[in-house]
């Protein structure tokens, strides 16, 4: 069997930030050294055998101090998935979680229950880590997928095309990879059968597979025939000989942002046929040399806005990550399609101004200010240690050197325009602030 | 609720931001007045953009060299530069709803749930008798009147792609080549722009527009021209100027071949150059000066026009010009509802688009397409909805537009083997003509493939 490169080189503090960042949501303080002296088996090991669920720190609130209603308050299903991001002790689950949300993009916009939507959340992190056959039936008789993709509409009299073609074209095998549309109105027939009630004041109920609407005929696809129900559809995908070098190439994808080499991709394929497996890929995957010699890949907008708050020590307490996020470019349940996110453009104008808002309000808890009376905070006076100290205030993460000398340049002249006694005491508390704020927003710190 | 109801998503992730943006200042209210600045719009408005920019930002804060880039820019544009204003309508519009051929048998066979009727309201299509507009796109029925729309009943691509990314995609990208990167403007601008000039290519959305997506010359996004500013708690006066002077700093950092790095270093730099582009609309007073109503909705669309039409008459060097129309066009269920809602904002806030323009005396420099990625399958489905089918319907608005129809409604009786609608008219055609007639330039250097295509008369 083909194996996959493991990467054998220095695993230190900065490897161990760049693994956090990619297999999870960034460290917290002092965490990057913690995993680094785990070594790089020990560190995957630890992301991908994480053991129980824990929470670290206080339960997340609104603004006015009360605990969420993810089911029921608007925003609070972000808030709610966040402060998981921000306190869990299973980073990598969380984060593979977040990817079957990206896979398998379903929006609230379309199924309209923050409620059906958090069932569907709590099915992809029980599989987050699992197996890609179970996870792809569970999600095909997904209450919120059958309302997002027509699936309760497919009826053996009328069948709508809508999820076989995505289960095909995003899912499972690649736009046009293999299948013909002829395959997906086949396919659209062995799907038939979901069906549910809409309830005045109860919303959408009782799911559930009817043999009467589905169409027990003969189907070919991919030039097989049989009586295929929506099972077989889905193992039919599976055992579809381009299938298992799609999944590990988009799974590689979320990971690393240059395409396996043929080697690595065949070993990772022999890794995942042996039954669909998502773990060993994944720990293949987080162990190859390209992730930590490779280029970097920029943060999406909620590993951002998780991170800051992981960095920062701050728990999530303001309904304001709702819109930064959707400014941003991300609203947790609300992918822009069935496609999901488009990781290559996270960055434009408006996103980066979304990304400044995000900073600063993340920055918010830790402002320095001049009080009305009484002494002010305590903040160096001094270039190189002003810069030192707004770095740490950001869990002094990894930075390249041409980076931080433009924060420094910025610190320097800035301080140096205070000419009235007044401006030498105030202006180092403006320095302070503008200086964490251009580190959170700087170009090294948005991709990792 | 059905099939790709992503599609409505866009549309509430819209308002929401629309919310979102007007939220900023109450984070921290008090947003000051960048230092220096010292001109109101009006004032603004009766000057050279040049002026106005060495006024507000001074030569320690503008390089020098953008600040001429944006002059000479301007200058280059002059009064007679030559604006194209793209409108998406996401999701695949149904053609045969938006002009329906409301006598047509086989149109009532094939539609027996969902076939419009004329009433005796109903606007005919004066070029086709057989034909009739959507009550909801008499604004456009009244332009087309003028004869100020150029309608294509049938264009699309052969052997039409039936996902909406993909078609979408080759839309955007003016070629049926799923690997293509940058969009058709943006190659337009990445051969015919500048180097220092983002607002040429500007996407008037919270993301960019892949249409307009280049490999080298700046362009923007924004929601508004009024909402770009970096406010940023515990800091003011020099200290604010320099740190947003900085962000230009670290956008020039090099990248080395870094590709995330180099987007995000870009996105600085970019946005530091956008920001000073925009000072003259960072202002207290809302509204953008216009002298027509535009509609009233939660939608920002027709916000967004008119802050364009503002920004066209302060004289801002814009050529190409990229949104999304509001409405949900994805119409697996629900069709009728969905399409009026959409129509209705988006056709009455061209009107008024157009009107602006005309009052303005700006309306021979722009000339507006409005698209989609395909158009609807003849045939209704079971739940009250059309599927994703092939050719679809086109406009194109202006008083440089020829105002007379490209091709001709697809014969219902000879639909492809999918049951889908035969194109007669080719999308890459319309680029064509748009580049060669419109922008100024060589379609061939901008679009692979341009010369199978032959020009097609859309303007005047």
């Amino acid at each position: 069997m083909p194996s996959v490169p493991v990467y054998k080189g220095r695993f230190g503090v900065a490897e161990a930030e760049r693994l956090l960042w990619r297999a999870g949501f960034g460290p917290r303080r002092g965490e990057a050294r913690r995993v680094a002296s785990l070594g790089l088996e020990g560190a995957v090991r630890w992301l991908t055998h994480p053991g129980a669920e824990r929470f670290t720190g206080r339960p997340p609130v609104d603004e006015k101090g009360r605990g969420l209603a993810p089911a029921d308050a608007y925003g609070h299903d972000h808030l709610w998935w966040l402060d998981r991001m921000v306190r869990t002790n299973r980073p990598l689950v969380e984060r593979m979680t977040l990817v079957w949300h990206d896979w398998f993009a379903t929006s609230n916009a379309g199924v309209g229950s923050q409620k059906l939507m958090l069932a569907q959340n709590r099915m992809l992190r029980k599989f987050a880590l699992g197996n890609f056959r179970y996870l792809l039936h569970a999600v095909t008789a997904d209450p919120a997928m059958l309302i997002w993709l027509s699936g309760v509409d497919n009826r053996k009299e009328s069948p709508n095309e809508n999820y076989a073609r995505e289960l095909m074209e995003l899912f499972t095998l690649g736009e046009g990879n293999g299948y013909s549309e002829r395959d997906v109105r086949e396919q659209a027939r062995a799907l038939t059968g979901f069906r549910n009630e809409w309830r005045e004041g109860r919303g959408h109920v009782n799911f559930r597979f009817d043999r009467e609407r589905h169409d027990d005929g003969i189907k070919t696809v991919f030039g097989k025939r049989g009586r295929y129900d929506w099972r077989d559809s889905c193992d039919l995908c599976l055992r579809h000989p381009r299938h298992a070098r799609f999944f590990v190439e988009k799974l590689w994808s979320y990971f690393i942002p240059t395409p396996p080499n043929a080697r690595t991709r065949a070993g990772l394929e022999a890794l995942y046929r042996r039954g669909y497996d998502v773990r060993p890929v994944l720990q293949a995957i987080l162990k190859h040399p390209a992730l930590y010699n490779g280029p970097r890949m920029v943060k999406p907008p909620i590993v951002l806005n998780a991170g800051l708050l992981r960095a920062l020590g701050r728990r999530v307490d303001t309904r304001s990550w709702v819109w930064l996020g959707e400014g941003a470019g991300q609203r947790l349940f609300y992918p822009p399609s069935v496609a999901g996110w488009d990781d290559e453009r996270w960055l434009d104008t408006a996103t980066f101004r979304a990304r400044w808002a995000m900073a600063n309000e993340a920055l918010s808890s830790v402002t320095v200010e001049q009080p009305k009376r009484g002494p002010a905070p305590k903040v160096p006076h001094q270039p190189a240690a002003l810069v030192e100290a707004a770095y740490r205030t950001l869990a002094k993460p990894s930075v390249r050197p041409q980076s931080r000398a433009a924060i420094t340049k910025f610190v320097k002249r800035a301080l140096s325009d205070a000419d009235a006694d007044w401006e030498k005491d105030a202006y180092p508390l403006l320095v302070m602030n503008a200086a964490r704020q251009l580190i959170a927003v700087s170009p090294d710190y948005q991709a990792a | 609720m059905g099939c790709c109801d992503e599609h409505t998503r866009s549309e509430a992730l819209r308002r929401g931001i629309a919310l979102a943006g007007n939220g900023l200042p109450a984070i921290e209210p008090g947003m000051p007045t960048p230092a220096g600045t010292g001109l109101d719009r009006r004032s603004f408005l009766s000057r050279s953009l040049g002026v106005a920019l060495s006024v507000y930002g001074g030569a320690a804060l503008l390089p020098r060299a953008l600040e001429v880039g944006i002059e000479d820019a301007m200058a280059a544009a002059g009064p007679n530069g030559k604006v194209l204003v793209s409108v998406f309508l996401d999701g695949g519009a149904d053609s045969l709803s938006m002009l329906f051929p409301g006598e047509d048998a086989r149109y009532r066979k094939l539609r027996p749930r969902l076939a419009l009727s004329p009433t005796a309201a109903s606007v005919r299509f004066s070029e086709d008798p057989r034909l009739w507009w959507h009550p909801a796109l008499a604004p456009l029925a009244a332009l087309h009147a003028e004869g100020k729309v150029t309608v294509l009943p049938g264009i699309g691509y052969t052997d039409a792609n039936q996902s909406h990314f993909t078609s979408r995609h080759f839309w955007e990208v003016g070629a049926t080549d799923e690997r293509l990167q940058s969009g058709w403007m943006g190659r337009y601008l990445d051969r015919y722009g500048r180097g220092d000039n983002p607002l040429q290519g500007l996407s008037l959305d919270w993301s960019l527009q892949p249409s307009l997506a280049t490999k080298a010359k700046p362009v923007a996004s924004i929601d508004g021209p009024d909402r770009f500013d970096f406010w940023t708690r515990g800091v003011w006066g020099s200290v604010e100027s320099r740190m947003i002077a900085a962000i230009g700093g670290l956008g020039s950092v090099a990248a080395r071949g870094d590709a995330a790095l180099d987007q995000a270093t870009r996105a600085a730099r970019q946005s530091h150059l956008l920001y000073r582009q925009l000072a003259p609309f960072r202002k207290k007073e809302s509204g953008f000066g216009s002298p027509v109503a535009y509609p009233q909705s939660d939608d920002s669309f027709p916000r967004r026009l008119a802050g364009l039409a503002a920004m066209l008459a302060a004289g801002l060097p814009l050529r190409c010009v990229a949104l999304t129309a509001p409405g949900a066009y994805d119409t697996h269920d629900s069709q009728p509802n969905e399409l009026d809602e959409g129509l209705e904002v988006t056709a009455a806030s061209l009107f008024a688009f157009q009107r602006d323009l005309e009052a303005r005396g700006l309306a021979d420099r722009v000339v507006t397409l409005v698209w989609s990625e395909f158009g609807r399958r003849p045939e209704e489905n079971g739940s009250n909805g059309t599927d994703h089918g092939a050719a679809g319907i086109a406009f194109v608005m202006g008083t440089r537009a020829s105002g007379h129809m490209v091709g001709e409604l697809p014969d219902l009786s000879r639909l492809d083997r999918d049951g889908n609608l035969r194109p007669n008219s080719d999308f890459r055609a319309l680029y064509r003509s748009l580049i060669e007639g419109w922008l100024g330039g060589d379609a061939a250097a901008v679009l692979p493939g341009a010369k199978a295509f032959r020009p097609i008369p859309i303007l005047r």
